[in-house]
């Protein structure tokens, strides 16, 4: 049987000692339970009448009950930032995107004088703390709006400007990875039958490269979904996003913790059940990266 | 006869800027001219007399700087104090980040029963909404309703009284704990990835030549793992060091002294007086202070692996 001449593949690189399957097991287990306490108390503690988060802590709910997930809707608008946090993340998102392949796509397929400055200048922005740039954009946006009459502060505009900039380095960075690993002998049969630039990169690069689109885009939608200093000086009342908003459940005297918990874990769920659907693509994304 | 194909080439034209424009100018828009501006108004006398048209605000030369770094007057001394926190900070927990992400993806090696899951429940920090998983924590270390002080005082007893975690000296405690829980899967998604392209053979060989399993981390795994290394630790200090928002939503819009990090000093210092030119200037700074680092940072690393090539 040639079967058993095919030297056997070991179930791992080496078998394991004692001593190292019982380290594995207490450091994942303490880990998991780091991991693990603040994503229990958020349900648990959602789940609890008003009483049992005013007293002293209590691993299990006396009763459980679902009305926080009621009240919150009324303590604080949320749906209406809720509204705002998902126009603005969507539209950041997509603008990003869009953006990130027209730019990673010149990147990846033409030698131009300014490309390497360009992808450095690109990427070295990524490092600068907000806080830096965070004063004068205020600033340019006031003297924009005095000037032009363009409203950038505290409208939905300026917010989604600023944070597909947030993602667009990372972005751009990933795709002209995803792009570079896709053969130019593609692009050339393309050309030789007579598509221009823009049908070789609809045709041929972007289904391709949709694994690398998809994890782009989830990095933009968490980037945009998650940032609070921006959203904490760039929005009013109308335009309040949940970065901002969910901390009106606490400044209120009594902090109705409950509500805070329901409500935190509410906007958690599209994200997160989104970004572990999703993580395979941001993992193979990191690897192409990290392999460069 | 047939013509040799000839290869079409990518025509040199304006196409590639046109593609390259949309960026630039956002990039422009959002980064490079405010960071110009920003320079600028560092210069300036920027009070709040001169928010709506800045342009006219008095020069005043390095004078903001001067207030900066005058560590003899309240202003100066505060900003050293808050320097030196975010330099301990930083510190702590890009280095318990590090450890925690290289264990985790160590043990995540080789296959076992559980793997995949623990791999889902360690990405669950980095997956939250910053605010959502920090505002639970502030919950968690409330003092009379939180979870740590029913943990560490009535179920185990360790402590005499309930502490506080949110205001005093404790509150530093209590953001490294917050950052490290929220930084470290980062780590852990990087190094599994970097872990990914060693070869299966090395350690192989390193088994028949009786190499025991931490002999291999530290003769394998390690040096293989040290350009993942190298852009990891510097991006985990940059990220770390400038970290708003795990002070900012655990504390409020008033930090405590002891956990008084750079990003939120100047968040303060600017818009609770609204004194952009002080403010502007210690962001300058703050900024040389990441560009001298970085670039050491990179010199020694990237010396130190020719040397070892």
């Amino acid at each position: 049987m040639p079967d058993s001449f095919r030297r056997r593949r070991p179930a791992s690189p080496t078998a394991p000692s004692a001593s190292f399957r019982w380290s594995r097991r207490i450091f994942l287990t303490l880990l998991s339970l780091f991991t693990l306490t603040p994503v229990f108390v958020m349900i648990s503690s959602s789940l609890k009448p008003l009483q049992d988060v005013q007293g002293p802590f209590r691993w299990i709910p006396t009763t459980i009950t679902l009305r926080p997930y009621l009240d919150i809707w009324s303590t604080v608008p949320l749906w209406h930032y809720f509204v705002n946090s998902v126009i603005v993340s969507v539209s950041a998102t997509a603008a990003s995107v869009v953006i990130a392949i027209l730019a990673a796509y010149a990147v990846s397929r033409y030698r131009f004088p300014g490309r390497r400055l360009f992808t450095v200048t690109v990427l070295s922005t990524q490092m600068f703390p907000g806080i830096l740039f965070l004063l004068p954009l205020f600033l340019l946006f006031v003297n924009i709006g005095n000037s032009t009459g363009i409203a950038l502060l505290g409208s939905r505009g300026g917010l989604i400007l600023t944070y597909l900039t947030f993602s667009l380095p990372f972005a751009i960075w990933m795709l002209v990875g995803y792009f570079d690993s896709i053969p130019r002998d593609l692009d050339e049969a393309a050309a030789v039958d007579g598509c221009g630039p823009v049908r070789t990169l609809l045709r041929i690069l972007l289904p391709a490269a949709v694994p690398g689109i998809i994890a782009v885009s989830v990095y933009a939608f968490m980037t945009a979904w998650g940032e609070v200093l921006f959203a904490s000086v760039m929005t009013d009342d109308t335009t309040r996003t949940l970065a901002v908003g969910l901390q009106g459940y606490a400044t209120q005297t009594d902090v109705y913790w409950n509500q805070v918990m329901a409500a935190s874990l509410v906007v958690s769920v599209p994200v997160v059940v989104g970004f572990l659907l999703l993580q395979r693509y941001l993992v193979a994304g990191l690897t192409a990266g990290a392999v460069k | 006869m047939r013509q040799p194909l000839r290869r079409p080439r990518l025509p040199r034209t304006a196409l590639p800027y046109l593609l390259l424009v949309p960026a630039l100018l956002l990039e422009l828009l959002i980064h490079l001219v405010p960071m110009v501006v920003g320079v600028v108004m560092s210069f300036r006398q920027l009070t709040q007399f001169f928010i709506r048209d800045w342009s006219t605000a008095p020069w005043r030369g390095l004078g903001n700087y001067r207030t900066a770094v005058d560590f003899s007057a309240p202003v100066g001394r505060s900003l050293l104090n808050s320097f030196w926190t975010t330099c301990q900070f930083t510190v702590l927990s890009v280095g318990l980040s590090w450890l925690l992400g290289m264990a985790a993806a160590i043990y995540l090696q080789e296959n076992f029963r559980g793997r995949g899951l623990l791999r889902t429940i360690f990405l669950i920090p980095y997956a939250l909404p910053v605010y959502a998983a920090v505002i639970t924590w502030s919950f968690m270390f409330q003092h009379d309703t939180g979870l740590i002080n029913h943990v560490l005082h009535d179920q185990l007893h360790l402590t005499s009284g309930k502490p506080f975690w949110l205001i005093g000296d404790n509150s530093f405690t209590a953001l490294v704990t917050v950052s490290v829980w929220k930084t470290w899967p980062f780590a852990f998604l990087t190094l599994m990835a970097g872990l990914q392209n060693i070869p299966r053979e090395l350690y192989e060989a390193a088994s028949m030549d009786g190499a025991g399993a931490w002999q291999q981390v530290r003769r394998i795994t390690l040096p293989s793992l040290r350009p993942v290394n190298q852009v990891l630790v510097l991006v985990l200090f940059l990220w770390t060091f400038n970290d708003f928002n795990t002070p900012y939503v655990l504390f409020g819009r008033s930090a405590p002294q002891a956990a008084d990090l750079i990003s939120i000093h100047i968040y303060q210092s600017s818009f609770v007086t609204w004194n952009f030119g002080t403010g502007s200037a210690m962001s300058v700074l703050l900024l040389l202070f990441l560009l001298l680092v970085t670039g050491a940072y990179l010199l020694v690393t990237s010396r130190r692996r020719s040397a070892d090539a």
